[in-house]
């Protein structure tokens, strides 16, 4: 019955397998601490991965990077700085750094230094470039709850639009399956490089998300099929229906594991994956990022995370976020926004270009993203439009403060900020050196370093990417 | 309230005259679009509308003149976006809304833009305030791939601010219009040639019969300028080998001025096109694989169209054509990030978009005897932190006032849960 099931330790994760004594592998984030004392009853745990990150960093040697004004991507702007990387990590940061013998000294005066960009909202290697009908990948649309489907099974590495991202400094993204159903599925964290494989793409350790969407997507996709939900009071339904069921599902697992773990002869539940994802997300495990629109919609979802005992990380596209900050921030849920996009729906009509900044400076969390293959070319415009136009309207926020509403804020959305998303002793060195000031329309990523590897060099042909797809194409290496 | 003055029954009420108005913008680097080129710490004098002169050395003390300071900004023309539907959608998703395509219209070239267009847009009020003064009102394709014609207007959002209509005809022939005309090229080439005999055959082929051979009598009507060279034909499409279809088809019928839009792959026929004399509509943000006709798209395109001579004007596609008309300078910006002259990507959102529809007399430059739009920007127009200070159209100084900027004063602070929707 459980002959795909992997044995593994009791884990941090409450739907690992344990089982099948002695011949454990690796896979999940476990242990091997059995909860099993009595030897005759196996204690069923599930394998919370079974696709783990196969990405081991490119080669990379010392590097200093000398004398350019640093965003630390935390608030900091730093004049006339150094930076060392070491083992793929930042080793020193200062002024008038020595170079370890044998270090790449790259000369930055007159030049600026941010974190890796990083997009928490793309849809890259899941609606690929070119956009034909065999590569819409992005929405199983076929049922309205599909908390089961993973994105990291739909990403073609080969998408052009990785290399695209590259050459704008984003390191790191978050590839979400698209916005049709009310749970849509789980989202990916990657490492922009290439690689034959996605699991070689993604970012080692990095939480699973849990993607969901308010509003017109889900009704209008379902409601035009004639089935539920077919309005806004049938999402929530539609939400609270399936959360319900995780909840006894999650009970019946913890009654299991309880009982089992006593040396009691039980029998696991049958496994559920869609309730899986969703009993991930009620052990904190999995986080939470919804697309919402509209204020008042995003008040009944917090409310509704509320009642089932979740968080909602993130708020993506948030058009109306600026009309809740005070909300956003007391329920410690972030907004990933657009600069200015808007008009395309009812929900976005609201959209205002100040939205980013007023939702920051009323004490929310908040970032940009990009949602598009484009967008995620200029964050650091994007940012920049935002910046300028709060400044306009009277908010005072600095360069380095908005800095981060495309590096660590972003990176603390999605787990991983403990890793990236910033420039700070210990972290991975993922840095772009800019031509110019980073809010300038003028200025382009000169390099981009994953892991204090070169992955792109403007200046050098030989160090840029070119996904499989584009081999023998017009235009081959033009981007 | 589009004007600051709205009438000229309030600007007498006011004591300040709105008609007849004299304004000297002062104290900014002017961009002319002439062969005066950049003027640092200039003047530009406007009287009834029009532009009376600019430069270093102007004078315009006059007690009735009133002085717009640029405050050490940028004075520029107004941009001209060559590409939109402002005014024809209101909300993208809401077919209520929208009056650019006529999907279930047996109609094609006989639709006209002009009949839907509705200067009460909101977008059109953000565009203003983003700088654009002027813009060509394009129409979608709807059940053929002969989309109607386009009209010009400005964007006070006045309503007569539509200035010209049935200015240009549209005509889809890229990969989606190959699909609508039936399934291949091939298909979409037979039509446009076929509507193109009706037309010039028009009326005599019409005496028996209202049918033609692709195209009926009233269709075959709103051709004839097209034939005629009255009107350009704009011609939709993407990949290379389709724009030297396209010349090829120009050479034929050699009254015929097309113009290419999209045109993702045409750095890689810019010679040709140069050495025709074809114009571009273009997206310097474009540099996606997005289909099998983009393949060889990239930022590096425009700075190749320019080099090679061609006449380009840019769009934002990229980004929408009604609701983000206004990053029209952004999109430049990725032109000059890339390699193109400054200048030259200027005038690709200015002048050079009124030319190519026939008022590059009129507007898109700043000299004596051009319409007085004009903006002044706290910084250079393409920077993406840069923005308009004033915008003036027609010689009258505009509101940047959107309901956007409601939005944002409604929400700017937080009050007291139950009386902020008194509130502004």
């Amino acid at each position: 019955m459980f002959t795909d099931l992997k044995a593994l330790g009791v884990g941090l994760s409450a739907f690992a397998v344990l089982g099948l004594a002695g011949c454990a592998q690796d896979g999940g984030e476990a242990d091997n601490s059995s909860g099993s004392d009595g030897g005759d009853v196996e204690v069923v745990r599930h394998d919370t991965n079974p696709f783990p990150s196969t990405y081991t960093p490119a080669p990379s040697g010392t590097t200093l990077i000398r004398g350019a004004t640093v965003f630390d991507g935390i608030g900091g702007e730093m004049a006339n700085t150094d930076i060392l990387v070491e083992n793929g990590r930042i080793s020193a940061i200062g002024q008038g750094l020595e170079a370890p013998e044998g270090a790449e000294v790259i000369d930055a005066a007159g030049r600026f230094v941010t974190p890796g960009v990083i997009d928490i909202h793309s849809h890259l290697g899941v609606y690929p470039s070119p956009s034909v009908n065999a590569h819409s990948d992005g929405n199983e649309v076929t049922a309205p709850v599909t908390a089961e489907v993973w994105a990291e099974h739909s990403v073609w590495p080969h998408d052009p639009g990785f290399d695209t991202a590259l050459a704008a400094g984003v390191t790191t993204l978050h590839v979400l399956p698209g916005s049709a159903n009310l749970f849509g599925g789980r989202g990916v964290t990657l490492r922009n490089v290439p690689s034959r494989t996605t699991q070689g793409m993604k970012f080692p350790d990095a939480p699973y998300t849990l993607k969901m969407a308010c509003g017109e997507n889900p009704k209008r996709v379902y409601g035009n099929r004639g089935r539920a939900p077919g309005s806004r009071m049938g999402n929530v339904a539609g939400y609270r229906e399936a959360w319900a069921r995780a909840a006894e599902y999650r009970q019946r697992w913890q009654d299991y594991w309880e009982d089992a773990e006593a040396g009691e002869d039980v029998s696991p539940p049958s496994r559920d994956l869609e309730l899986d994802t969703l009993m991930g997300v009620l052990d904190g495990e999995i986080l939470v990022q919804m697309h919402c629109y509209r204020a008042d919609e995003m008040a009944v979802i917090l409310d509704m995370a509320e009642e089932f005992g979740y968080q909602v990380t993130t708020f993506h596209h948030a058009v109306e976020a600026y009309k809740i900050p005070d909300l956003l921030a007391e329920h410690g849920t972030c907004a990933a926004v657009w600069a200015d996009w808007g008009g395309f729906k009812m929900e976005a009509y609201d959209s205002i270009p100040e939205n980013l900044p007023i939702t920051h400076a009323g004490g929310a969390c908040a970032m940009i993203h990009s949602d598009s293959d484009l967008g995620i070319q200029r964050l650091n415009q994007e940012v920049a439009k935002a910046l300028s136009d709060g400044r306009r309207m009277g908010l005072e926020i600095t360069d380095g403060e908005a800095m981060a509403w495309m590096t660590s804020r972003p990176a603390e959305a999605l787990g991983i900020g403990d890793e990236t998303g910033s420039i700070e002793t210990g972290k991975r060195a993922d840095i772009v050196i800019w031509s110019g000031h980073p809010f300038s329309s003028y200025s382009l990523a000169d390099e981009v370093f994953i892991d204090g590897a070169l992955m792109y060099d403007r200046s050098n042909p030989e160090r840029r990417t070119i996904r499989d797809f584009m081999l023998g194409q017009p235009g081959e290496g033009d981007y | 309230m589009k004007k600051l003055l709205a009438s000229l029954g309030l600007a007498v009420a006011l004591c300040a005259p709105a008609m007849a108005q004299s304004i000297a913008v002062t104290n900014g680097r002017i961009v002319t679009n002439t062969s005066a080129g950049i003027i640092e710490n200039g003047v530009v004098v406007i009287r009834d509308g029009a532009i009376v002169a600019v430069g270093n050395d102007v004078e315009f003390e006059d007690q009735s003149v009133t002085v717009i300071d640029a405050n050490g900004g940028w004075i520029t023309p107004g941009l001209f976006h060559p590409h939109t539907q402002l005014g024809l959608i209101e909300v993208g998703a809401e077919g209520s809304t929208r009056d650019n395509a006529a999907d279930d219209s047996s109609f094609t070239a006989a639709l006209d833009v002009a009949d839907g267009f509705n200067p009460s847009g909101t977008h059109i009020d953000e565009a203003r305030s983003e700088g654009i003064t002027r813009f060509a009102v394009h129409p979608s394709t709807g059940s053929a791939i002969i989309a109607g014609r386009g009209a010009l207007a400005d964007s006070s959002g006045d309503y007569d601010s539509l200035f010209a209509s049935r200015r240009f005809m549209l005509v889809d022939l890229s990969t989606s219009g190959a699909s609508t005309a039936g399934g291949a090229r091939t298909a979409a080439w037979a039509f446009l040639r076929s509507a193109i005999e009706d037309a010039r055959f028009y009326p005599g082929r019409f005496m028996a019969h209202h049918e033609g051979d692709a195209i009926d009598r009233y269709d075959a009507a709103a051709m004839v300028g097209v034939v005629r060279g009255e009107m350009p034909l704009i011609m939709v499409m993407d990949r290379a080998s389709d724009i030297l279809r396209a010349l090829a088809f120009a050479e034929d019928y050699p009254a015929i001025r097309i113009i290419i839009a999209g045109a993702a792959e045409a750095h890689l026929v810019a010679e040709e096109l140069a050495a025709a004399d074809v114009p571009v509509i273009y997206d310097p943000m474009r540099n996606l694989p997005d289909s099998f006709s983009t393949l060889a798209s990239s930022t590096d395109g425009a700075s190749i169209l320019h080099t090679a001579g061609v006449q380009v004007a840019y769009t934002t596609m990229g980004s929408d054509l009604y609701f983000n008309p206004r990053l029209l300078p952004q999109h430049a910006g990725i032109a000059v990030a890339h390699g193109a002259d400054w200048a030259d990507a200027f005038r690709s959102i200015t002048l050079t978009p009124a030319e190519l529809f026939g008022v590059g007399d009129q507007y898109g430059a700043l000299a004596a005897g051009y319409t007085a739009d004009v903006v002044v920007w706290d910084g250079d127009p393409l920077e993406v932190m840069s923005a308009p200070t004033s915008v003036i159209i027609d010689g009258e100084i505009q509101s940047l006032e959107t309901r956007q900027t409601r939005l944002r004063d409604r929400y700017a602070t937080l009050g007291d849960e139950g009386v902020h929707a008194y509130r502004h």
